[in-house]
């Protein structure tokens, strides 16, 4: 019996392709979402754009150079202002949106959702 | 804390301090505008690269490889020694004609003798002899033998004023530039053009449309251009002689106040647009003018279904000195 590796989950999904087609309707989704729009009021577009695609990329099971320590710096002001368990809940159930829009198969979101899950923690600080 | 060398002087920096901030308390008079890192007036070059890829946002390849970088947004960590541009990054100009183009907006004409290359839509800054400088967006075509600028007059405005009330005709001031990629991209003929502005954000649009219609457009170029009142808007028999001439240039004019007149349209840029393109998705997008307009509508238009990266924006940050009024005529 032959021996093969089986793709990795980023391959699965599509790889940057998907990325790409995933980051406007998944950033489109977040700034329509009343739970959690108000966190993007004042961000500059460009800039958030570019960080949804390393997030997604991340949460994808791509390369990345995410660390907790980014985690946390980059969410700091958030939790600050109040972010807590239920936003981070609506991103991971918006990113499992995005992805089920795009034909992603339930097990593979699944996956996603959990790496995102993962950084829980570090996003609200504990 | 690290110092700065400007022509063979030490000056020390403040923690926290900018290489902007620290060369004007020191009194060196650096040309700056937007201070904020998107207009390029405070461009200078560092004699070694001491981390300034921070400070190098925007700029064109060939300026970041010979170490120029945006005094306001470099806080160094070492040691540097910096210099003023000289004459490899400006371009001598003669201002050639000004004429009214509405009560507050000066329609500048500038003649190069070097090539400038650039594309309709991008921003210069317009550096006067004694180091001001202001930036501003390219309405004219490459071919056309002037470049024009589009000057709102700000009460205060140190720039606008000169330009406005001493007829500056026949100066000689500096360009530097161009930047920004608010601009057409032929190519995709077909593709369907919103254009929206505010004020002088009607500047890069006017060169964009007539650029766009130049190089044989043949897709629907809709153009919306904003205005407190409609005493602020212009250009409006040349936009409707273009639009008469090319079917497929379409011209609306909004004002929040005193409009319903005219054919002016009554209220918000926004309302006006999704009223008449109820479906944008497919659309390229340049919005340009006031900033907080521009960050609302990217945002609104993104929402309607507009790619990111098919929206071009380019917020007219407002001068920070060096008068103490807020302005807006300069643009990143």
């Amino acid at each position: 019996m032959s021996e093969h590796v089986s793709p990795s989950l980023y391959q699965q999904i599509g790889g940057a392709a998907a990325v790409d087609a995933a980051v406007d309707i998944f950033y489109r989704k977040v700034l329509s979402d009343d739970r959690v729009s108000h966190f993007f009021d004042d961000v500059d577009m460009d800039r958030q754009a570019a960080k949804q695609k390393a997030f997604l990329t991340m949460a994808f099971g791509g390369p990345h150079n995410y660390t907790g320590a980014d985690m946390r710096r980059g969410h700091a002001h958030l939790v600050l202002r109040g972010l807590n368990d239920g936003h981070v809940d609506v991103i991971i159930e918006l990113l499992g949106a995005t992805l089920a829009e795009l034909n992603v198969p339930q097990p593979l979101i699944a996956q996603v959702a959990a790496i995102a899950e993962s950084t829980r923690g570090d996003v609200l600080n504990r | 804390m690290p110092s700065i060398t400007f022509e063979g002087q030490d000056r020390e920096v403040l923690p926290g301090e900018t290489v902007l901030d620290c060369l004007l308390r020191s009194g060196v008079a650096v040309p700056h505008s937007c201070k904020a890192g998107a207009c390029q007036s405070c461009l200078m070059k560092a004699e070694a690269n001491v981390g300034l890829e921070s400070a190098q946002a925007g700029l064109k390849d060939t300026l970041r490889a010979q170490g120029y970088f945006l005094a306001c947004s470099l806080r160094p960590s070492a040691d540097v020694a910096v210099s003023l541009p000289g004459g490899e990054v400006r371009t001598a100009a003669r201002i050639t004609r000004l004429d009214s183009l509405n009560e507050t907006v000066l329609r500048v004409r500038l003649r190069v003798e070097e090539p400038f290359p650039y594309y309709p839509g991008q921003f210069l800054s317009l550096v006067r002899s004694d180091g001001l400088a202001r930036s501003y967006s390219l309405a004219s075509l490459p071919h056309e033998s002037d470049l024009e600028l589009h000057v709102r007059r700000i009460p205060g405005g140190a720039m606008s004023e000169w330009l406005h009330s001493d007829s500056p005709e026949g100066e000689t001031v500096w360009l530097q530039g161009p930047a920004g990629n608010c601009f057409y991209v032929p190519g995709s003929p077909e593709e369907p053009l919103l254009l929206v502005g505010t004020g002088t954000g009607l500047a890069p649009l006017y060169g964009i449309a007539r650029d766009a219609l130049a190089q044989g457009h043949t897709g629907p170029i809709w153009m919306f251009h904003g205005a407190l009142t409609p005493a602020g808007l212009y250009l409006t028999r040349e936009l409707q002689e273009m639009s008469a001439r090319h079917a497929n240039l379409h011209y609306v004019r909004a004002a929040l106040r005193d409009g319903g007149v005219d054919g002016v349209e009554d209220g918000e840029l926004d309302a006006c647009i999704r009223a008449r393109l109820p479906k944008l998705a497919g659309f390229k997008a340049y919005v340009c003018g006031d900033p907080a307009l521009v960050n609302s509508l990217r945002k609104k238009l993104f929402l309607a279904g507009i790619a990111s990266k098919a929206i071009y924006a380019d917020a007219f940050l407002p001068s920070s000195s060096p008068s103490p009024l807020p302005q807006s005529a300069a643009c990143t």
